[in-house]
C-alpha cells in the first residue's frame, strides 16, 4: 500500500482514534502520541493491512489496547498524568452557567468515570457506534455494553443534578 | 418536538436502550433554544457529546518511510562489505607478492654478496701477477 492509499484509509477516523486516546489519558499531549504512535503501527503493517476488514475498528482496538497499557505502566511507576486541562472552579462563580464552562464540567465528570465507562460512553456518545461495533472494539458482550453504558449515562446524570442544584441553591 | 416523545427518549436513553438515530434527536433537541426547564440539567451532557466530537488530531503524521531508509543502508552495507572482502583479499595477495619479492631478493643479495668477495679475493691474484711480471721484466 502507497503512502497516499495509507493516508486515504486513515484519514477518515484518525480524529477518532485521537478522541478515544484523549479520553482515556486526559493529557493533550499524551493523546497526541499515543495516536501518533498508533499510525507508525498501521503504517508498518500497511502490507497486511488489506487482510484486516475493519481497518477502523482494529485501528480503534490497537489505541484501546495502547492507552490502557499506557495507564498501567504509568500507574505501576507511581507518575500522576499531568495536564492543564482543568479550570479552577472558584474563580468564576457566576459563569458557571455559561456554555463553555458547562462542557468543562462535563469533562471532568466523564475523567472521573471508570475507563470502562469512559470508553463506552464515547464510542457510543460521542463516534456514535452502533452497539455491535463497540462489541467488537471492546471485545465485549452485548449486554455487558449495554449495562456499562446504562451506568456511565446515570453516573454522569447524578453529578449534573448535583452541580444543577448546587448553581440554582 | 414533543416534550412528551423528548421525555420518553430520555428515559429509554438512560436504559441505554435508545437507537444511534433516537440519540441524534436528542442532541438534536438539546442543542436547540429553549430547552425546557425541568430538562435544562441535561443539557450540558448532550451539547458536550456533540463539541467532543468536533475536536480534530491535528499533528501531522510523520510517515516518512523510516523502513526504506533501513532498507537503504542495509544495501550500502553490503556494498561495502563485498567491496572491502574483495580489495581486501587483492591487497593481502599483493602483499603476499611484495613478501615473497622481498625474500627473493634478499637471497640474491646473499648471494651477490659471496660473489663479491669471492673477487676480493680474486683481486690478490692479481698481485701475484704484478709481482711475477715484476721479475720477468727484470730479468
Amino acid at each position: 500500500m502507497k503512502q497516499a492509499e495509507f493516508l486515504n484509509v486513515v484519514m477518515p477516523f484518525k480524529d477518532k482514534l485521537y478522541r478515544l486516546a484523549k479520553r482515556l489519558l486526559v493529557s493533550k499531549e499524551e493523546a497526541e502520541d499515543a495516536t501518533q504512535e498508533i499510525l507508525l503501527k498501521l503504517w508498518s503493517k500497511n502490507e497486511s493491512m488489506g487482510e484486516y476488514k475493519n481497518v477502523e475498528a482494529f485501528a480503534m482496538t490497537m489505541t484501546k489496547n495502547f492507552c490502557l497499557d499506557r495507564l498501567k505502566s504509568k500507574q505501576a511507576g507511581n507518575l500522576k498524568l499531568v495536564h492543564s486541562n482543568y479550570t479552577d472552579e472558584s474563580v468564576s462563580l457566576q459563569r458557571q452557567l455559561e456554555a463553555e464552562d458547562s462542557l468543562s464540567w462535563m469533562e471532568r465528570i466523564m475523567e472521573d468515570l471508570p475507563e470502562q465507562q469512559k470508553m463506552v460512553l464515547q464510542l457510543r456518545d460521542v463516534e456514535q457506534y452502533e452497539f455491535e461495533e463497540i462489541c467488537e472494539l471492546l471485545d465485549m458482550k452485548a449486554t455487558a455494553v449495554r449495562v456499562t453504558l446504562s451506568r456511565a449515562r446515570k453516573a454522569v446524570r447524578e453529578e449534573l443534578i448535583k452541580k444543577h442544584s448546587y448553581g440554582i441553591g | 418536538m414533543e416534550l412528551d416523545n423528548i421525555e420518553k427518549l430520555l428515559e429509554k436513553y438512560f436504559e441505554a436502550s435508545t437507537t444511534v438515530a433516537e440519540e441524534k434527536e436528542l442532541k438534536a433537541y438539546f442543542s436547540q433554544e429553549g430547552v425546557a426547564a425541568h430538562l435544562e440539567q441535561y443539557r450540558p451532557m448532550f451539547n458536550y457529546f456533540s463539541s467532543a466530537r468536533e475536536e480534530r488530531y491535528t499533528k501531522q503524521v510523520p510517515l516518512k518511510p523510516r523502513r526504506n531508509y533501513y532498507k537503504w543502508i542495509s544495501v550500502a552495507a553490503v556494498a561495502v562489505l563485498t567491496f572491502g572482502i574483495y580489495f581486501g583479499n587483492e591487497y593481502q595477495e599483493r602483499k603476499k607478492a611484495e613478501y615473497a619479492y622481498q625474500e627473493t631478493k634478499k637471497a640474491f643479495e646473499l648471494l651477490a654478496e659471496n660473489f663479491g668477495r669471492g673477487t676480493e679475493k680474486v683481486a690478490y691474484l692479481q698481485e701475484f701477477e704484478v709481482a711475477k711480471k715484476k721479475i720477468y721484466n727484470n730479468n
